[in-house]
């Protein structure tokens, strides 16, 4: 019975995709898709090795002899002579990002434990509204936050953003992390309440160690989404010191935009670090993305 | 929705005691509500001001001459034109590609973690890093592009000129967020149960005939969900063509609803005008996804030929 199940299973497998034609034209077009998007990258830091004048001629052909001329300009030249340095904007970024997560995560942690264990009047308003704030496009909180900003002197400080990113991003994580929580069967908790542990203790020893992947998830998601967000960061923080990352590079295609060997390298220096945190982290990223997507 | 009702695990007798509950609740609530639901009101009752400038700013009500403006302005009919080219090439390159993708990486096996790994790495590079790159291969002289034309034997071509500068701008766009509705789909693929294909073989339904027959109609929510996010992110674009073409340029052609926004409340400081923008966002956007959601829940509608 077993094997024969599993002779059946196979077929099916084998027939997902039948004849060798097929096979062949597909992997062509993956094979095509994934191509195009590592080449770009692959143009790009390429060329950051290069001198500006050998990139107008050819751009195509594996860099023999790489110079460190374009990082040493993105790293250097920025910050004496324009008040702005990418190492700065990365000390901002980690600085605005990093508080953010935090804030979300333990904010956002909080409440989603007791969204999803306390039963209470207005829950399920509660619920609504939360899910309603989704659809709220940044920019259209910006203004009064800009005022309020401005009315407590936040403006070019990162403070100024980390608050509102937090706000922004809090309904997003609540929703995911309530819906780990709900799915944690309860005896364990009714356990420790039996040995006389509190609602804190309870949060703290139980349901935070089994729900550290969700967080993870929500931590990851809130990163990305505040290391990359413009509009948000350029609308509080006006000043250049004060740049993150994002910003920063606006900034230097706007005035740097001719220089093709400082700009691939000023892009390879921003896009790096995440793509080596996507390689690293990518299962919790997909996790989350699909869990938002649908029940958001 | 399924879980708004929480009535089998939240009653034991450690949640009994509901003081607690305050200190969950209010620091977040606080948070969200000073900084999320209050300049959402705010931005509302602003939109019937005129309001001009930062800090000393003057404010005179209006009533609703800011909506009577926005019929009139060229830039919004612009904004609204852009937005809804937006909204087709999402639906037909982004959704419409990523469904191709998606059905091809499930029909396989080897190196099906490679490809969802590729496709999906450029959601996470910011928008702003995105359009730099890009900015240099439509570049005039010495452009990934035009060098790839000249190596053809062909002329050198203005990527970023009146006519092709929005193209320009859906470009990367388009191809940033196939990744994301790739694995949305992929996801929603492989949670089709595995029998329901085995059903279907006895029946003698193979290849193109199963995904339009069964595989389409099962992961149809999904579909749904991404034609949501695709109408609700075409609203809500605002780096990418900031990025390469800043203030609309060229002549204020490729604006979208974000980048005027910020135009007319940052530069042209008309905050109480740059409010009833964001007003009508919101509004446009709640209206499209309920009609995406009336529209598409009949299913007679979906097996229907136009489709």
């Amino acid at each position: 019975m077993d094997s024969t199940a599993a002779a059946f299973e196979k077929q099916i497998s084998k027939t997902k995709v039948k004849n060798v034609l097929s096979r062949v034209l597909i992997y062509s077009v993956l094979i095509l898709w994934a191509f195009s998007s590592i080449y770009m990258l692959f143009w790009v830091v390429n060329n950051s090795f290069r001198e500006k004048t050998e990139i107008l001629n050819d751009s195509f052909s594996f860099v023999t002899y790489p110079t460190d001329e374009n990082y040493r300009t993105a790293f250097g030249r920025l910050s004496r002579e324009e008040n702005m340095s990418i190492l700065r904007a990365y000390l901002n970024s980690v600085i605005i990002s990093g508080s953010t997560v935090i804030c979300v995560t333990v904010l956002g942690g909080l409440a989603a434990y007791a969204m999803a264990r306390y039963s209470f009047k207005l829950k399920n308003v509660l619920y609504l509204i939360l899910a309603g704030s989704l659809l709220f496009p940044a920019y259209s909180l910006i203004v009064p936050i800009f005022r309020m900003i401005q009315g407590i002197g936040l403006v070019n400080n990162p403070i100024g953003v980390i608050i509102p990113q937090t706000a922004v991003n809090l309904a997003f994580s609540i929703i995911i992390l309530m819906g780990f929580i709900k799915n944690l069967p309860t005896e364990i908790e009714e356990a420790a309440y039996m040995e006389g542990c509190g609602v804190f203790s309870v949060f703290f020893r139980i349901i935070l160690p089994v729900t550290k992947p969700a967080f993870a998830t929500v931590g990851i998601f809130t990163f990305l989404w505040s290391y990359n967000d413009l509009f948000l960061q350029m609308s509080i923080l006006r000043k250049r010191v004060s740049y993150p990352v994002s910003a920063l590079l606006n900034e230097i295609s706007s005035q740097f935009g001719t220089d093709f060997g400082l700009m691939c390298s000023a892009t390879t220096i921003v896009v790096l670090p995440i793509l080596i945190i996507y390689l690293f982290l990518q299962k919790n990223i997909m996790k989350g993305l699909t869990a938002g997507a649908i029940k958001g | 929705m399924y879980f708004l009702a929480g009535s089998e695990t939240g009653i034991i007798m450690l949640y009994k005691d509901k003081r607690p509950l305050i200190i969950f609740l209010a620091p977040a609530l606080l948070v969200m509500g000073i900084f999320l639901y209050y300049p959402f009101l705010q931005n509302f009752a602003d939109s019937f001001y005129e309001i001009n400038g930062f800090g000393s700013e003057t404010r005179t009500y209006i009533g609703i001459e800011n909506y009577k403006q926005l019929l009139q302005d060229k830039i919004i009919l612009q904004a609204i034109k852009n937005t809804s080219l937006m909204i087709l090439f999402t639906i037909v390159f982004e959704i419409g590609v990523a469904l191709v993708l998606a059905l091809m990486v499930d029909g396989i096996r080897t190196g099906a973690k490679f490809f969802r790994t590729v496709f999906f790495f450029p959601i996470v590079i910011s928008a702003t890093a995105i359009g730099l790159m890009f900015n240099l291969f439509y570049a005039y002289n010495g452009g990934l592009f035009n060098q790839i034309l000249e190596k053809l034997g062909l002329n050198p071509v203005l990527w970023l000129s009146d006519e092709k500068a929005i193209y320009m701008i859906a470009l990367p766009i388009v191809w940033q967020y196939v990744g994301f509705y790739f694995v949305i789909i992929l996801t929603g693929l492989n949670s089709v149960p595995e029998d329901i294909y085995e059903y279907a073989y006895i029946d003698g339904v193979q290849g193109l005939k199963r995904i339009w027959y069964i595989t389409l109609p099962l992961v149809w929510d999904v579909l749904k969900a991404c034609l949501i996010l695709g109408i609700t992110g075409s609203l809500k674009i605002f780096d990418m063509a900031w990025v390469i073409a800043p203030y609309g340029a060229p002549k204020g052609i490729t604006h979208f609803f974000g980048t005027y926004l910020y135009q007319t409340t940052f530069f042209s400081q008309t905050v109480g005008y740059g409010s009833a923008i964001a007003v009508l966002v919101v509004i446009l956007g709640l209206l499209m996804s309920f009609a995406v959601m009336k529209l598409i829940r009949s299913k007679a509608f979906f097996y229907s030929e136009d489709m």
